[in-house]
């Protein structure tokens, strides 16, 4: 069988507490093992930078929202375009890639596994024919609850177990991963044009709270015992003053204990959550209060949802903020109402350095991670493609590394933003094993994939490799960030299970990867109770019928399907 | 045998509540179908087997499928600029393998769309598309707009199960909880059923959609006494409807996209809708024709970023409608051979065009004979998608379902087909190259 063997690895494995050490990694059937024997292929790495495969735990990688970007968008299509090969299709787009450069661009930077953030459940069956498009990478999605009428029906009336048995009916019938919450129930509200102003603001008709919503679905999520903890994204996205929202939010789930080794809440993008003022006039970043909070209280994590300058796709179950940014700017706008469940919008823009609004945005992402004190508690991402695209990585990367990078950025950007907020003055540099962890290692935590053999190089883990072209010891990545990031754009090697899929930045195979998701087992009445319930939404309100719902097989080829149960 | 919540492959409503008496592997009754897509599930007039000619006004002969699968790869393969066209009443599996099929041969992929609502993908292009799914409007709608389309007739069950007659949680009267408003040139069956009917000068929507957003807007007395023919007061009545609405839903047809204006039109509607929904809460979607064009756009949309009318001779995507769409190749004469599958060109394109696929040779892939089987050189019959074949279709609202197979046949499916082909392709380009 293939084995492998990687020799003069400095490897950084934070899960495994590997810090920088010259090693041998072996490779054999796809996964990590011991040692390998004299017939493995060697791949001499020479001292160079080795790092698990990137897991990128929150990205808009597939189904209708995606695909709106790329129809309303042509002029995004014709950005990236790269010829067909015998071994690739062509690459399309820079905010909202084709599926095949969406694979393939991961890749290319030695990332090997990423989800994407949410599903509507009646249209769950489009992402995962996008998802068993996307060529090398390993996926899994999050399904959306925040708005749905089975979950406020049970919550109202009080029947955690009822809800239980329609997340796991839903994460079955969407094949879906986590629980997402998307402004909670903002989305009913704009069924009919409306919002939700805060935690406690009763959904129009449903007569529940977007603080019960979250903490009731927080409860189950636990009970469930999902990998997985419940993924938010806090109402009042978008708006001067959020961050209060966002600190309450967080208070919701403080005594919430996790049922396994990781967060009991994820909330994602906090970047957008994290600003106070009272208008766009007085907007400031308040991600010192945001990040004082993480430092004293470790049950949560977030994501920064980095903002990266140039041409952005914003794409959320938010309807109603992307109705507000598209009015003020004067954008495009679609918008996707899904019957009873959520609903979306998608709309083009840009972000300038001159805007400072803009660059208030920029420095609170970076702030975030570089004041809260443990890496582990923000992964990085830049919410693809709302902060920007995923293929920025790179660049955000040496930000965090690097106060030098940062400062070459701020003289771009309009002076008011440094007025409003701290990034001029924090001198914090991260180093090559936080980098480690950010990038995948808590990725994976926070995901609840470690056991699935992701983010780590332990014995056991899958091979998911990359191998970039930089040698620790030698390269201050302080000051020579412009070669770190070139050697981050296009890794030397990216290794998927155990297979070369890039080398040089240039794909050398396409291996299709597997789709992650989980299926709890509710074995109580509360399940007679949701289905009675199911059964009366899909002859009066659903436009289909129950029987051509749920995803089928046919549509997840390569599953890797983790069981639990509810307690 | 009765099979329940059978999927219809007749038009983008796609009702999945069928029911299918099958007695001995044959259809013998389709209960709540349309009479239009219980006749498409009866099947008839099949074509029985692949044919050939040499001389377009001769007589076909039967041949078998390994003959017209490789002489169709032939003529694919050593074309310098194929058009492979349709790709609309099929399933989702057989368009992802056309777009393959496209890149191994450089040539242009483009779906029946483009004499149709291609000119709303044009209006998306620069509007967007506030919108949603069709449950969303059965349960909320209480102002329903049909511009330029004639539900009756064109998509029979649209207004039971989805827009009107249904009642929903909010709508929950059904007909009586919605207000219905019809703008066509003509007084339709549609416009009979509704509480308003506006009648516009053909060709002149653009001219009354303008009216109705500048009264939306409170600016009406920029608005002459009449516009496209409809009176003022009747407009600023239409539109205080619309404006009042909680939740407004424009339905348009090829009223509207395929009339003077195109594009522009839709711009125009997107735009009346996006700013209703300062009031009230509005949305906007296309009635599309075939059961699955909507899933040859989303198809298109993720593997090219482009949603139709898609040039691979580069080797990389490229999208100009105007200049990539098939009755631009065809009336430049650019098209030296044609791939019709799913769609019928013969039936739908002009007369330059189809003179222009007189000199070409084409190829027909379908289970019925039908306009284009007539311009055929070769004709290759396959399975009915939806009766006699599973697959993905996407409903008008982008909501994708899964068609269920109702009979066995010895027929191979258009996905077989494409891949015999696919491969004899890259055998001969990988021989002579």
């Amino acid at each position: 069988m293939s084995e492998m063997l990687i020799k003069n690895a400095t490897v950084y494995d934070p899960i495994n507490g590997v810090n920088g050490d010259l090693m041998d990694i072996a490779v054999k059937d796809g996964k990590i093992v011991d040692s390998a024997s004299g017939s493995a292929q060697v791949i001499d790495a020479g001292g160079r930078l080795v790092y698990p495969g990137g897991v990128d735990a929150h990205s808009h990688i597939a189904g209708s929202k995606v695909n709106i970007g790329r129809i309303m968008r042509p002029e995004d299509s014709r950005l990236g375009l790269k010829a067909r090969t015998k071994l690739t299709r062509a690459y399309t787009g820079y905010t909202v890639p084709n599926v095949y450069a969406m694979g393939y661009r991961y890749a290319e930077m030695g990332y090997t596994t990423a989800f994407e953030a949410a599903i509507p459940i009646l249209k769950a069956r489009h992402t995962h024919e996008e998802l068993e498009e996307i060529p090398i990478i390993d996926k899994g999605g999050l399904t959306l609850f925040g708005s749905n009428w089975m979950v406020m029906d049970a919550i109202r009336e009080n029947d955690q177990d009822r809800l239980a048995a329609y997340v796991a009916w839903g994460l079955l019938a969407s094949r879906g991963w986590g629980v997402k919450i998307v402004n909670p129930g903002g989305g009913e509200a704009w069924g009919f044009g409306k919002n939700v102003s805060g935690l406690d603001d009763p959904v129009p008709n449903f007569e529940v709270t977007p603080r019960q919503i979250i903490r009731n679905l927080a409860e189950v999520n636990e009970k469930m015992n999902l990998p997985h903890s419940i993924h938010l994204h806090c109402n009042n996205l978008g708006k001067p003053g959020n961050y209060e929202t966002t600190l309450a939010s967080f208070d919701i789930c403080k005594d919430i204990k996790a049922s396994r080794d990781r967060q009991s809440l994820h909330v994602t993008h906090v970047q957008f959550n994290s600003w106070g003022g009272n208008h766009w006039g007085d907007m400031e970043s308040k991600s010192d209060a945001i990040a004082d909070y993480l430092n004293k209280n470790d049950f949560l994590t977030i994501d920064m949802g980095q903002l990266v300058f140039g041409s952005a796709t914003t794409m959320t179950a938010d309807g109603p903020v992307q109705y507000a940014n598209a009015r003020l700017l004067k954008a495009r706008w679609s918008n996707g109402d899904v019957e009873l469940e959520d609903t979306s919008g998608v709309t083009p823009l840009e972000y300038h350095p001159q805007s400072y609004i803009h660059g208030i945005m920029w420095a609170i992402g970076l702030e975030l991670a570089l004041l809260t004190k443990d890496p582990w508690q923000v992964l990085m991402t830049t919410d693809h493609p709302n902060g920007g695209p995923y293929v920025n990585y790179p660049m955000v990367m040496t930000m965090l590394m690097s106060k030098k990078r940062r400062e070459k950025e701020m003289a771009k950007i309009a002076e008011k933003t440094f007025e409003r907020t701290s990034i001029a003055g924090i001198d914090r540099e991260l180093d090559w094993y936080d980098i480690a962890i950010k990038t995948r290692a808590a990725h994976a935590k926070v995901l609840g994939i470690i056991e699935q053999g992701k983010g780590h190089l332990g014995v056991g883990a899958d091979a998911d490799i990359a191998i970039y072209d930089i040698k620790p010891d030698e390269t201050d990545a302080t000051v020579e960030f412009d070669k770190v990031e070139a050697a981050f754009r296009r890794s030397a090697y990216t290794i998927k299970g155990g297979e070369v899929v890039a080398r040089d930045g240039e794909i050398t195979a396409t291996p299709m990867g597997r789709t992650f998701w989980v299926r709890t087992k509710v074995d109580n009445d509360g399940y007679g109770r949701m289905m009675d319930d199911l059964k009366l939404k899909f002859k009066n309100y659903y436009s289909v019928n129950m029987a051509n719902y749920m995803v089928q097989d046919e549509y997840v080829e390569r599953p890797v399907v983790v069981d639990t149960e509810y307690k | 045998m009765i099979i329940k919540d059978v999927l219809c492959p007749f038009c983008g409503c796609l009702c999945d509540d069928l029911a299918v008496e099958v007695v001995d592997n044959k259809v013998v009754d389709v209960k709540h179908a349309c009479k239009i897509g219980a006749s498409k599930i009866r099947g008839h007039d099949r074509i029985k087997a692949p044919m050939m000619r040499d001389d377009k006004k001769g007589e076909f002969r039967e041949v078998s499928y390994d003959e017209a699968i490789n002489e169709s790869a032939k003529i694919l393969a050593n074309s310098k600029r194929p058009l492979l066209y349709g790709w609309a009443s099929g399933v989702c599996e057989m368009m992802k393998k056309g777009v393959l099929l496209t890149e191994e041969v450089g040539g242009i992929i483009d779906n029946t769309a483009s004499v149709c609502h291609g000119p709303s993908a044009l209006g998306v292009h620069e509007k967007g598309l506030p919108t949603g799914t069709l449950g969303q409007f059965a349960n909320r709608a209480d102002v329903v707009v049909f511009w330029g389309c004639n539900p009756v007739q064109a998509h029979p069950r649209h207004m039971g199960r989805y827009s009107v007659f249904t009642k929903g949680f909010f709508a929950n009267k059904g007909r009586r909880s919605r207000k219905v408003v019809v703008f066509d040139v003509r007084k339709t069956d549609t416009a009979n059923l509704a509480d308003e009917y506006v009648q516009v000068n053909p060709g002149e929507d653009y001219m009354v959609l303008s009216a109705l957003r500048a009264i939306v807007a409170e600016k009406g007395d920029v608005v002459p006494e009449t516009v496209g023919g409809v009176p003022k007061e009747k407009l600023v009545e239409v539109a205080e409807t619309m404006k009042g609405a909680q939740f407004g839903i424009v339905y348009f047809g090829m009223g509207l996209t395929q009339s003077r204006g195109k594009y522009k039109n839709i711009d125009n509607a997107v735009s009346l809708v996006t700013e209703l929904n300062a009031h009230g809460k509005h949305s906007i979607i296309p009635m599309r024709g075939h059961y699955n064009v909507t899933g040859f756009g989303q198809v298109c949309a993720w593997e090219t970023g482009f949603v139709n009318a898609v040039d691979m001779s580069r080797g990389y995507p490229y999208y100009n409608p105007g200049e990539t769409c098939s009755n631009d190749l065809l009336m430049r004469e650019e098209i030296d051979a044609a791939f019709i599958i799913a769609g019928d060109a013969g039936a739908h394109f002009p007369a330059q065009s189809i003179a222009r696929m007189g000199k070409v040779p084409v190829i027909n892939i379908d289970p019925f004979h039908s306009a284009s089987t007539e311009m055929a050189n070769i004709v290759i019959p396959t399975k009915v998608s939806g009766v006699e074949l599973e697959g993905t279709a996407y409903r008008m609202d982008g909501v994708s379902l899964r068609m269920r197979k109702l009979v066995d046949v010895d027929f191979p499916s258009d996905e077989e087909v494409l891949d015999k082909i696919i491969a004899k392709v890259q055998e001969i380009k990988g021989a002579s190259s």
